[in-house]
């Protein structure tokens, strides 16, 4: 292939893997944002919303449109309220301390990996895209539900980033974000906020996962890989910038994508992985974080 | 000292003192450390019928569990035949299954396991290249006879020990050379290559290449995909324009998304394509995205389509085992087997039967499993039958490997249609080892 269309291929293939890592990372840079709390677990929201999507899809066989976006709302919900759950018996009683949720998260990372396995199985099962048709260009085909992925992270991008940039909710949340206690004596129900900031996140990462599913289908073990790029796009981000979440899931969703086609997989996460690092050599608060004492 | 005394009415009573307490739990731990007494007595009386206890070492989870299933069943099918038939010289086959996960640390530790744990006598069944060799040290230190259902040319190349065998299933190496001069000759000589990075795909990348270059062909393209790879499109733009063949070989969860994304990226315009069918095992052929497969071709060690020309054996095993004429399960069609490999298992319980027999093998001392070890590098061919059903073979003791017919099927209206079978000598090599140089 020549070198213009293998850019083309390059930069549709990455354009695809920034819009899944937004969607993902963007949970997880919330929750760290508001909540100070490092999440071991995102990576298991994502990976039960596409498990819950092959559940939804099995529901209506007959229909994959209709099965899909029963899963699309299905498993956020699911999700929402499992995140609601760990929230309420186990965050909060650890009373949001840093190392105490990095372990708890730990372990909600196992208790879910380990509940789907018993529950839905060791095996990866395919759920059909909504869409199915391929996009000829004269050099290659490419698969049309990849694009229609593209299309719908933007679209779902746009309802938490309007709520937490323009909304009182969202004001709410950044208020929290700025001076838990603060924010407590001015009447703000910090306890509630957490709740529906974890869900939130969490449910980002399902809906990512839903996303995902028709084009890599669901198993126990996939929650691996979204969770480490969140993290390395959240870091370079910015911790709790959402701005810098959104440039950074870009700038590693694109790289990878061009480095992983012209070269290697291997050889992209080792590029994303050293930039991280050398962002945060120097500077330490990644690229849009706010500095802090 | 006496803790005794004699009460008013002249009976002796035990009097209760903390040093009697002490003895009695100790004589209660003792006996519970000895193992379930009753049992263990059992067998000592009639050591004849005590089972032969075989570890099932099995990838029920990991990337290999598509694979595990399908060897769980099969294993449990020919365990039930060979023990309604009256067991091993007489003795029940007592199978303990532990998993591994698919995990080559874990693999080790399980056969650790087997052998202080469940005093097994011999360990069988693991597929993974990395988890054969993550193990095999671990049998080799134990004096473990380890039988593996591999394909991996680990066991050939002799980098194991005296205690690995592969009795049951033909390595990638014969495999590979045995096909060469077709794919060659039918299909092109310049060949683009992908496959997983590591060992097995490894020995595929090397074997191969060599196989095509003495042809007169090259592999023009090495593309090799990480084990935990979950998207492939990236990789087929490496693919050269002048590529005349495409050989694909994928394993772990992700291979119907490998296989979909090829055809989303080629259609119509494709090269020839030549894959394995690891590419497509525990998949149906028939799902939605896949219809581009017509009229390619597959390596297929044992035909899941039913055949023409199907043999009684097959007939039988297919029976035995629950599969239908598709490579289904029979209760539930969707439930796609991975043909071309567990019958190894099938067949390597046979081989460890017969051992058993031959050798007079009756407990894991040293002297009994050298004797074992002897008489399986003594056998030379297997004749088809319902214990070898895939085809005849020839066993090489010196490398501990076993050589069997291969298949090339050509996908025709959505199911496998055997084109072309080797021939044993075909898939011959020169030994590169003598395990029996090495001491027991």
């Amino acid at each position: 292939m020549s070198f213009g269309p293998h850019l083309l291929l390059a930069l549709l293939e990455g354009t695809v893997t920034a819009f899944v890592l937004a969607l993902t990372a963007l949970g997880l840079s919330l929750v760290f944002g508001v909540m100070r709390i490092v999440n071991v677990a995102h990576g298991e929201f994502f990976m039960l919303g596409a498990v819950l999507a092959w559940a939804f899809s099995t529901l209506v066989p007959d229909s994959p449109a209709l099965g899909f976006l029963l899963a699309l709302v299905g498993s956020a919900l699911v999700v929402g309220g499992v995140a609601i759950a760990a929230d309420r018996l186990i965050l909060r009683r650890l009373n949001y301390a840093p190392e105490p949720t990095i372990v708890a998260t730990i372990g909600l990372l196992y208790i879910i990996q380990q509940v789907v396995l018993t529950v839905y199985g060791p095996n990866a099962n395919p759920v059909v895209p909504p869409i199915n048709f391929r996009v000829v260009f004269p050099w290659f085909g490419y698969s049309g539900y990849k694009l229609v992925v593209i299309g719908a992270s933007a679209v779902l991008l746009a309802p938490p980033w309007y709520t937490l940039t323009r909304t009182r909710i969202g004001l709410v949340m950044r208020a929290t974000q700025f001076d838990r206690e603060t924010a407590q004596s001015f009447g703000i129900p910090v306890d509630r906020v957490y709740s529906a900031v974890f869900a939130l996140g969490a449910m980002l990462a399902a809906v990512a996962g839903v996303l995902i599913v028709p084009i890599q289908q669901a198993h126990y073990l996939m929650g691996l890989d979204p969770l480490l790029l969140s993290f390395i796009v959240v870091i370079l981000g910015g911790l709790g910038s959402l701005r810098g979440t959104l440039v950074a899931a870009f700038v590693i969703g694109i790289s990878d994508g061009v480095i992983s086609v012209f070269y290697s997989a291997t050889l992209a996460k080792i590029i994303a992985t050293l930039f991280v690092a050398l962002v945060l050599v120097v500077r330490r608060e990644g690229l849009f974080g706010e500095k802090r004492q | 000292m006496d803790h005794t005394k004699t009460g008013s009415n002249g009976i002796r009573r035990a009097r209760v003192t903390r040093r009697s307490v002490i003895k009695g739990l100790g004589a209660a731990g003792a006996l519970t450390a000895s193992g379930l007494m009753p049992g263990a007595m059992r067998y000592v009386q009639a050591q004849s019928s005590a089972p032969i206890k075989i570890g099932f070492q099995a990838h029920l989870t990991g990337i290999g569990a598509g694979y595990g299933r399908w060897y769980q069943r099969t294993t449990a099918a020919a365990v039930k035949l060979i023990n309604d038939a009256g067991g091993i010289g007489g003795r029940p086959i007592e199978l303990i299954t532990e998993d591994d996960g698919t995990d080559p640390k874990r693999g080790a530790e399980v056969v650790e396991k087997f052998a202080t744990e469940h005093k097994v006598d011999f360990v069988f069944g693991t597929l993974f290249s990395h988890v054969v060799v993550g193990s095999a040290p671990t049998a080799g230190q134990l004096k473990m006879p380890y039988f593996v259902v591999s394909e991996g040319y680990h066991v050939a190349s002799g980098k194991l020990n005296r205690y690995v065998f592969q009795p049951g299933i033909t390595d990638v190496r014969s495999q590979v050379t045995s096909m060469a001069p077709w794919v060659a000759g039918n299909l092109g000589k310049k060949v683009a290559m992908i496959f997983p990075d590591y060992a097995f795909g490894h020995d595929h990348r090397d074997f191969f290449s060599k196989a095509i270059a003495a042809q007169g062909g090259a592999a023009i393209a090495l593309i090799p995909i990480p084990a935990t790879e979950t998207s492939y499109t990236r990789y087929f733009a490496q693919i050269p324009a002048e590529t005349e063949v495409i050989y694909h070989v994928m394993v772990g969860p992700g291979v119907l998304t490998f296989v979909k994304e090829m055809g989303e990226h080629f259609g119509s315009k494709r090269p020839q394509i030549f894959g394995f069918i690891d590419s497509l095992e525990a998949v149906d052929i028939a799902s939605p995205g896949l219809e581009f497969l017509d009229g390619t071709y597959f390596w297929e060690a044992y035909p899941r389509y039913a055949q023409k020309d199907q043999s009684a054996f097959d007939r039988f095993y297919r029976q035995a085992v629950g599969v239908d004429d598709k490579g289904a399960a029979l209760n539930d069609p969707k439930d796609i087997s991975t043909y071309s490999h567990m019958f190894g298992c099938w067949e390597t319980l046979y081989v460890i039967k017969a051992a058993v027999e031959q050798s007079g093998y009756r407990s894991a001392t040293p002297k009994d499993k050298a004797a074992l070890i002897e008489s399986v590098e003594a056998m030379t061919d297997f004749a088809e039958s319902n214990e070898h059903p895939q085809g005849a073979k020839k066993f090489n003791g010196r490398i501990h490997q076993v050589f069997g017919h291969q298949n090339i099927s050509k996908v025709e209206g959505g199911r496998l249609n055997v084109v072309h079978r080797t021939s044993l000598e075909d898939g011959m090599y020169e030994p590169e080892a003598d395990y029996r140089t090495q001491s027991l």
